[in-house]
């Protein structure tokens, strides 16, 4: 039988404590085809409970980017549930369903469309209709978290990549989202500049589900690994124990460290 | 977004397809300027002139269906013409009594209404068998050969190379700011309307930063590979004898259409 | 009718893109503007090669495709319309006059050719209402605030955008006019009151975006640029009024009372509101209520935007009449 949640707001109980067991995702069914024929995703099942940490791995094409957008209702129209914090992910939910899920897309100049970084990060505070000083402190706040606190009046035009991966990140931490949905959020990094990343993500309270193909980071920083190949999700468990496993990673384009 | 708007092209193997481009870009061009010197009220010569693209585009095996559609792209520039029923002096055909106005509908201005659509309609569907059976490479090749300034096509080939690479840039742009354009629990968000042009303007000013840069980089790049100022296609366009014998017919249907709409009926 | 298309009439009729399609447009009219467009479009074509190298070809495409995606951005405004950008002022603005009419045409010849929006025979009027007329308009930008403060500037880029929707409008109005598709006293007003409304988000648009590449990249928009891209502004402008002025007095000749009539006759009044402003019921509260006085006004913009770009036109040629 299935468990049914009541409507939740948020990954903290009433006490402010964290809720792990409160389920923060679930996808249920789900299939999406693109309006030019081609099919992305071939029935996706997913649940990831609060303050989990997931990975989502799988070969170029495999559909994770399209999930992705799934979640906060960029894309809809096939078959399929999704629900964020028990709210289902339908048209009249998507404004508040927007503000749960934080999505930080691949390339961060997509994500930076102000001249500053400050007016990118107070862009969805701004956008909720938050009293002015709420959006000062969540800019703040945002921006503290990433360690770019005194970048606030910098061009965003100007940063280098590490810097705009950063922002783009605070742009939705300042929204105070309940997940935080990255993709392939180390992509094009240097060394350095990733570590940093990694060590930021870590160190966030926060839910995670993050697309890559950088298994280093996977091992580092999710305990939990979710692997995709051509529309489907083909394992689903403790990362330590998928990435022992050489032919599973293999057969699906992925290897082993 | 646009996704439905773009590629317009239907790759079939045809006839139609087959034919060198500038005869399907004169034929489209000299159809649409047929139609439109149709007298109102010519329906037959309408009605030919639509059999005449039905019989193009089962040739061309894109389906009624299909150009169908397209069509209805011209149908609210209809709200221009509509007032032309009301207005254009004629026999009446039906009074409307609006508060202390009386709309009469008249027969002069009913037919002249219907006459534009029914132009305006064949038109389009002209147009659009054009870009369904024609590769834009094949059509810019076209114009080069008809005498459109070299100029001007060239900018036209390096713009509709970098209209996809750009449009795709702008929906991921445009996704950005959807996805974080949330409302708080209380209530409704949206920020002020200058606020909302604000951000669109910032994201036009960024999508122009990024254009100019790129089109430095693809200089740069085209340099390097030797480009001298032209696109090529692979396909030759030599005008073969049935691109001639398309041709003529297609000129000899629309000589019809002139008889027809003047001297029959 | 699928939503897509319903959409795309929605979209269509709540923005300033007025694509004339193919049969709304006579053929006297319709090639009356292929020559003018195809003229103007010649000397720009000229211009653009002596002044700028090869360097600029693909510059030139890539923008004319920035153009193209850059009017798919836009935002809301209220009750479902959103604001949208023409571009032809900006185009002007970046690129200076005679290339950014290469682009803006380049733009309108695309659309109509692979997109059918706009037709084919009616082309040559759609590139001047959209293209031509646009980019002249931002031509003056260069004179009239190429040396003030950045607030000017940005006051002045954003007035002419709006006429520039105006302008491509009334144009518009006069081809249907003239080509006996809508009667003067309808279009006219009917597009007028519309794209009054709607040239204020071009405005917007344009001034935001202007001032987004000011604050980033100034050196692209500095005064040594705007000389460099913005010679013979003057030219433009010139040949701008003659058009007016050669297509507004046939009207006035040919119908006893011109323009004025078009304002003063209320007994179309009414029937101009219906149409298009059903569609549009928030725009028909601040402009076209229940009173005349309103309906009068926008009647009367059509007279207002051509007295303001004469003087524009007129403080420009004295500030070079000054400077030589
Ligand atoms: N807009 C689109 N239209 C049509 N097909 C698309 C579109 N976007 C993606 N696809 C296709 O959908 C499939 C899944 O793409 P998706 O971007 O989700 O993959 P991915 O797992 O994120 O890959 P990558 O690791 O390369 O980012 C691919 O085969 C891709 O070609
Ligand atoms: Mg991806």
């Amino acid at each position: 039988m299935p468990i049914v949640h009541e409507p939740v707001t948020s990954c903290e109980d009433s006490f402010g404590h964290p809720a792990p067991d409160v389920l923060a995702l679930e996808v249920q069914g789900l299939h999406f085809t693109y309006p030019d024929g081609h099919v992305a995703l071939r029935g996706i099942s997913l649940q990831v409970r609060c303050g989990e940490k997931v990975a989502l791995v799988g070969p170029n094409g495999a559909g994770k980017s399209t999930l992705l957008l799934h979640l906060n209702g960029l894309l809809n129209g096939g078959q399929g549930n999704i629900r964020v914090m028990g709210m289902p992910v339908i048209a009249p939910n998507l404004p508040l369903i927007r503000a749960r899920v934080g999505l930080v897309f691949q390339n961060p100049d997509d994500q930076l469309f102000s001249p500053t970084v400050y007016e990118d990060v107070a862009f969805g505070p701004l956008h909720m209709g938050l009293p002015e000083e709420e959006v000062r402190r969540r800019v703040a706040y945002a921006l503290t978290q990433v360690g770019m606190a005194q970048y606030a009046d910098r061009l965003s035009y100007h940063l280098s990549m590490g810097e705009k991966k950063r922002v783009a990140i605070a742009t939705v931490l300042s929204m105070h989202p309940d997940i935080l949905v990255l993709d392939e959020p180390s992509a094009g990094l240097d060394p350095r500049a990733r570590r940093g990343l990694i060590n930021l993500l870590r160190a966030l309270p926060i839910t995670m589900l993050a697309s890559t193909h950088d298994m280093l980071m996977v091992r580092d920083l999710f305990p939990r690994t979710v692997i995709m190949d051509e529309g489907r999700i083909v394992a689903d468990g403790p990362t330590e124990e998928l990435l022992e496993q050489r032919d599973l990673l293999e057969a699906h384009g992925l290897e082993k460290l | 977004m646009l996704e439905g708007l773009l590629d317009r092209y239907l790759n079939r193997a045809s006839f139609v397809h087959d034919l060198d481009p500038r005869v399907k870009v004169v034929n489209a061009f000299l159809f649409i300027l047929s139609v439109v010197l149709l007298p109102d009220g010519a329906w037959i010569a309408y009605f030919l002139g639509w059999c005449a693209i039905l019989a193009v585009a089962l040739l061309a095996r894109v389906g009624a269906g299909f150009v169908l559609r397209g069509s209805l792209v011209a149908f609210p520039f209809a709200l221009v013409a509509i007032t032309l029923v009301f207005t254009l002096p004629g026999r009446p055909l039906l009074t409307l009594q609006l508060g202390t106005w009386e709309l009469s509908a008249s027969d002069a201005g009913l037919v002249r209404f219907t006459s534009i659509l029914a132009r305006s309609w064949l038109s389009v569907q002209a147009a659009i068998l054009l870009t369904a059976t024609t590769r834009s490479p094949d059509l810019l090749h076209a114009l080069r050969h008809l005498r459109v300034p070299g100029l001007l096509v060239t900018i036209l080939s390096f713009m509709i190379r970098y209209l996809y690479v750009l449009v795709d840039e702008t929906t991921r742009l445009l996704r950005a700011r959807q996805a974080r354009s949330a409302w708080s629990a209380q209530g409704k968000g949206g920020g002020s309307l200058f606020w909302r042009a604000r951000v669109a303007g910032n994201m036009t000013g960024q999508l122009f930063l990024r254009s100019l840069e790129r089109s430095d980089r693809i200089y740069n790049a085209m340099l390097a590979r030797g480009f001298r100022s032209q696109f090529v296609t692979i396909n030759p366009h030599m005008m073969r004898r049935r691109d001639w014998v398309a041709g003529g017919l297609g000129i000899c249907v629309l000589l019809l259409l002139q008889f027809v709409a003047h001297f029959v009926s | 009718m699928d939503t897509a298309m319903l959409s795309h009439i929605w979209k269509e009729v709540t923005t300033a893109r007025m694509h004339i399609p193919d049969g709304f447009l006579s053929l006297p009219v319709a090639l009356a503007f292929w020559v003018i467009s195809a003229g103007l479009l010649a000397i720009a074509a000229r211009r653009t090669q002596q002044q700028l190298g090869e360097r600029q070809i693909p510059l030139m495409g890539v923008m004319a495709a920035f153009i193209f995606a850059a009017q798919m951005i836009n935002f809301p405004v209220a009750g479902g319309t959103s604001g949208h950008l023409l571009g032809g002022v900006l185009a002007a603005i970046m690129l200076g006059p005679w290339a950014g009419m290469l682009v803006m045409a380049c733009v309108i010849i695309v659309q109509g050719l692979l997109f059918q929006d706009g037709g084919l025979l009616v082309m040559g009027a759609n590139i001047f209402n959209m293209g031509l007329l646009t980019a002249a308009l931002g031509s003056l930008y260069h004179g009239l605030a190429g040396r003030q403060s950045k607030g000017v500037r940005l006051v002045v880029a954003g007035v002419l955008a709006w006429l520039s929707v105006i302008a491509g409008a009334l144009f518009t109005a006069l081809q249907l006019g003239f080509s006996g598709t809508s009667p003067f006293a309808i279009v006219v007003p009917a597009m007028l009151g519309v794209h009054v409304l709607i040239g204020i988000g071009e405005g917007l648009i344009t001034m935001a975006a202007l001032a987004f590449v000011m604050q980033v990249r100034p050196d692209l928009v500095s005064v040594e640029a705007v000389r460099a891209g913005g010679g013979r502004s003057w030219v433009v402008a010139g040949l701008l009024i003659a058009l007016v002025v050669a297509v507004l007095s046939p009207i006035a000749s040919a119908d006893p009372d011109g323009l004025e009539r078009v304002a003063i006759d209320m007994g179309f009044e009414e029937i101009a509101a219906a149409p298009p402003y059903e569609v549009l019921p928030d725009y028909v509260v601040p402009l076209l209520g229940e009173t005349p006085v309103s309906t009068i006004a926008a009647g009367v913009l059509g007279v207002l935007v051509v007295a303001a770009v004469a003087i524009i036109v007129g403080r420009l040629l004295r500030q070079r009449a000054a400077i030589t």
